[in-house]
C-alpha cells in the first residue's frame, strides 16, 4: 500500500512539492551525537556531530580514511561507535540491528546476489518482509522502470555491466522504501561519461522520491553538483558543513580551500576589518570579525584573478607554465618565489611578465589552523603532475 | 596448438589407463567364461538388488550425516580469522595423512565387544553395547573416513562468499535465520553437490569398511564384486556387471546433483 502510494506521489507533481515542503519542517531524522571510533587502536572518527534532516541529499566528502565510509556504516548499523549515540527520527537506535533499521545501503562494489536474477535481487528486501508475489511483482517492474532496466528482469546479474549492476543495486535499495538511503561510493566504478549521467540520474531520483540522501564520495565535483549539503571530512573530523556554495566561496580552512577546487593560499595579517596584508602589500578585503593584526590564510580562487601589464599592478611575476585544459588555460605565474596557479581564457606566454589584479570580494580570509602551511602554492606544479603538489585530495582520486 | 600438443601425453594416458579399463568392463559383462555373448551376468545382478538398496542406503545415510555435521564445521572455520583457519583446516586433513586401513582397523578395536569403549563403559558400571558388525558401525566408518571430503568443497565456497553481500542482505531486512537460509545456504550450493559426490560415490562402493566393520551381515556392493574377482565366488564377468551397473546408478545419481546445481547458478542465465 504505502509504495503504491509513494510512487503516485512521485509521478504526480503538485503533490511532490506539498510533500516536500512538509519534510522541510521536519527536524533531523539522523543525527550522530559525539561519536568516536576506533580500530585496532587508530582513531577513526572523532568527537563527530552530524545532523541530517529528512528529505536532504547530504555529501559526506573527503579524502581516503577520512571516515567518511565508517560514518555511512555507523548509520547503516554496521559500525558500533566505541562511544556516542545515533537517533533516527529522535529515536536512540545504537543497539538495532541492520535488519531493523529503516535505511538502506548501496554498497560500493554493488553486493548483487551472484545467485538471483535481477527480478529476485530486486525482490529479495520485500520477500523478506513477507509481501505478497503480486504486490512484490507490481514494485518490482515500477522500480525497474525508475532506473531504466525495462525488461531486464530475468537476466543473470553477473553478466550485466557495471552500470547496468548499478542501477539493480538502486532499484533493490529503493524496493525496500526506505526513509534514508545510504550510498557508498557507488559511481566510484564507473567510467566519467556513465558518472556523469548517474549523478544526474541519482538527483533526479532522490528528487522523486523525496528520500533522504546520505552519500559517500572522494570526488569533490560529485559532491558540488549533486547534493543540499556537503559535509567535509579528514582525519575523522568535520572540517566543514554547509552548502555547496558556501564549502566552495567560504572555505573554512587551508584543507577545505584546497580540496575544493584550486585555491591559492597565502600568508596574510588582517590588520583591521576589511584590510588584510599579503604578499607584501595591503588589500581590501569583504572579511571581517579577525583580531587585530591576526595572522590568517588568505585563500585566492584561480580563476578570480585578472591579468595586466606588469606595471599597473602590485603584484607582478614571471609566467612559469601554461596547460590547457579546453575551457581555459592554466597559468602558473613565479611572484617572488610564491607560484600562483590562474584560470583564463586569454593564452600568456612562458617567461612573459604580467601584473595581477585582485578585487576586494575575490580574497577570502580563513583562521590558521592545523592545515596551514601544507598545501602553499603550485611550485611542485610547473614541472610535475599536479598530484604532487596536492597529496590529500589527488590520493582519493586514484581510486577511480 | 601449444596447449594441444601439451595435452598429449594426458590423453593417452587416459586412453590407456581409463577408457580402455572401461571397455574391458562393458566387454566383459557382456560376455560368458567362453568369451560369447550373454545378457546372463546383466541379468544375475538382479539377485543382489538388496545388496545394492543396502548400499546406496548406508551410502545415502553417511552423506547426509556427514553434510549435517560437516556444515556447520565449514562454516565455522570460514569465519574464524585467516591464521586459525589454515590450522583447522590442516586438522581437518590431519586423519588423512595415516593409511586408509589403519584408521578403519583403529575403529575396529574402539567397538568390539571387548574393545575399548566398552571397557570404559564397563569400568564406569554401564552395560557393554554390541557396535561392532552393525549397519551403525559401517555408516560411522563411512562418515569418519569420508568427511573431509565433505568439509574442503564447502570451506572453499563459503571462505568465497563476499562479506558485502552477506551485508547487503541484512540492510535489505534479512535476520541471521534468513540471512543463512536466502543467501548463505543457496550460495554454498555448488560446495554442497562436489561434497554430496565426494563422499556418496565412495561410500557406495566401499567394501574395506563393511567388511571391517560391518562383518559379514552387512556386504554391500564393494563386498560383492570383490569376491567376485578375488574372493571364492570367483566370477570375473558377474563382477564386472555389477561394476557396470553401479557405474550407471552413480551416474544418474551425479546427472540428478548436477541438474540440481545448474538450476541454482544460472537460472536468470538460461532466459537470455
Amino acid at each position: 500500500m504505502r509504495l503504491g502510494l509513494r510512487l503516485t506521489v512521485w509521478l504526480n507533481v503538485t503533490n511532490f512539492t506539498a510533500k516536500g515542503m512538509h519534510r522541510l519542517e521536519n527536524t533531523s531524522i539522523i543525527s550522530l551525537q559525539n561519536i568516536a571510533v576506533s580500530f585496532d587502536g587508530e582513531v577513526v572518527l572523532k568527537d563527530f556531530n552530524l545532523s541530517i534532516r529528512d528529505g536532504e541529499f547530504v555529501t559526506l566528502l573527503g579524502p581516503s580514511g577520512c571516515g567518511k565510509t565508517t560514518t555511512l556504516r555507523i548509520i547503516g548499523g554496521f559500525v558500533k561507535p566505541d562511544t556516542g549515540d545515533v537517533f533516527f527520527n529522535g529515536k536512540k537506535i545504537n543497539d538495532l540491528p541492520p535488519h531493523k533499521r529503516e535505511v538502506n545501503t548501496i554498497f560500493q562494489k554493488y553486493a548483487l546476489f551472484p545467485h538471483l536474477n535481477v527480478y529476485d535481487n530486486v525482490a529479495f528486501g520485500m520477500r523478506v518482509h513477507g509481501k505478497s508475489e503480486s504486490k512484490i511483482k507490481t514494485a518490482v517492474n515500477e522500480m525497474l522502470n525508475l532506473v531504466n532496466l525495462k525488461g531486464f528482469a530475468h537476466r543473470n546479474v553477473n553478466i550485466l555491466s557495471g552500470g547496468q549492476q548499478q542501477r539493480v543495486a538502486i532499484a533493490r535499495a529503493l524496493a525496500n522504501e526506505p526513509k534514508v538511503l545510504l550510498l557508498d561510493e557507488p559511481l566510484g566504478a564507473l567510467d566519467l561519461k556513465l558518472r556523469k549521467d548517474m549523478q544526474v540520474e541519482l538527483k533526479k531520483i532522490q528528487q522523486q522520491t523525496g528520500i533522504t540522501f546520505v552519500f559517500v564520495t572522494h570526488d569533490q565535483e560529485e559532491a558540488l553538483s549533486m547534493s543540499d549539503t556537503v559535509v567535509v571530512l579528514d582525519k575523522g573530523a568535520i572540517q566543514q558543513i554547509g552548502t555547496p556554495q558556501d564549502i566552495y566561496n567560504e572555505p573554512k580552512n587551508a584543507f577545505v580551500a584546497d580540496f575544493i577546487g584550486e585555491s591559492n593560499i597565502l600568508d596574510g595579517i588582517m590588520h583591521e576589518d576589511y584590510m588584510v596584508e599579503f604578499a607584501g602589500h595591503h588589500f581590501k578585503c569583504v572579511d571581517k570579525g579577525f583580531r587585530p593584526d591576526e595572522p590568517v590564510d588568505v585563500v585566492i580562487r584561480p580563476e578570480d584573478i585578472d591579468f595586466v601589464e606588469p606595471d599597473a599592478s602590485h603584484i607582478s611575476g614571471t609566467v612559469t607554465s601554461v596547460n590547457f585544459k579546453g575551457v581555459h588555460y592554466e597559468i602558473i605565474v613565479d611572484v617572488r618565489d610564491f607560484k600562483w596557479m590562474i584560470q583564463s581564457t586569454d593564452f600568456q606566454e612562458v617567461g612573459k611578465k604580467i601584473g595581477l589584479v585582485l578585487q576586494p570580494d575575490d580574497i577570502h580570509i580563513m583562521h590558521k589552523s592545523e592545515y596551514s602551511g601544507m598545501f602553499g602554492d603550485y611550485s611542485t606544479f610547473s614541472d610535475e603532475m599536479d598530484e604532487d603538489s596536492q597529496p590529500q585530495s589527488e590520493e582519493g582520486e586514484v581510486e577511480n | 596448438m601449444k596447449a594441444k600438443s601439451a595435452a598429449a601425453p594426458y590423453a593417452v594416458w587416459m586412453s590407456i589407463f581409463i577408457i580402455v579399463p572401461m571397455i574391458l568392463v562393458v566387454i566383459f559383462a557382456f560376455t560368458d567364461k567362453s568369451g560369447a555373448f550373454t545378457l546372463k551376468n546383466i541379468a544375475g545382478v538382479g539377485q543382489y538388488s538388496n545388496v545394492f538398496l543396502r548400499s546406496i542406503w548406508l551410502g545415502a545415510l553417511a552423506t547426509v550425516i556427514s553434510l549435517i555435521l560437516g556444515y556447520p564445521l565449514a562454516y565455522i572455520i570460514s569465519h574464524i580469522n585467516v591464521r586459525r583457519q589454515s590450522i583447522m583446516v590442516m586438522l581437518v586433513m590431519l586423519p588423512m595423512w595415516m593409511n586408509f586401513l589403519l584408521r578403519t582397523y583403529a575403529w575396529m578395536t574402539l567397538l568390539e565387544d571387548n574393545g575399548i569403549i566398552n571397557n570404559v563403559l564397563a569400568s564406569f558400571g554401564l552395560e557393554r553395547l554390541h557396535m561392532i558388525n552393525t549397519q551403525g558401525a559401517v555408516v560411522l566408518g563411512m562418515v569418519y573416513n569420508y568427511i573431509p571430503y565433505m568439509i574442503l568443497p564447502l570451506y572453499s565456497v563459503l571462505t568465497k562468499i563476499d562479506g558485502n553481500v552477506i551485508e547487503a542482505a541484512q540492510d535489505l531486512g534479512a535476520n541471521q535465520r534468513k540471512v543463512f537460509m536466502k543467501v548463505i545456504l543457496p550460495m554454498s550450493t555448488p560446495g554442497m553437490i562436489s561434497g554430496i559426490t565426494m563422499v556418496f560415490v565412495p561410500a557406495v562402493s566401499t567394501f574395506i569398511i563393511s567388511k571391517m566393520l560391518g562383518g559379514g551381515a552387512n556386504l554391500l556392493i564393494g563386498d560383492l564384486i570383490d569376491m567376485q574377482f578375488l574372493g571364492s565366488a570367483y566370477n570375473p564377468n558377474l563382477g564386472s556387471a555389477i561394476s557396470l551397473v553401479l557405474m550407471v546408478l552413480i551416474l544418474i545419481c551425479m546427472g540428478i546433483m548436477n541438474q540440481f546445481d545448474d538450476g541454482e547458478n544460472s537460472g536468470g542465465g538460461i532466459m537470455i
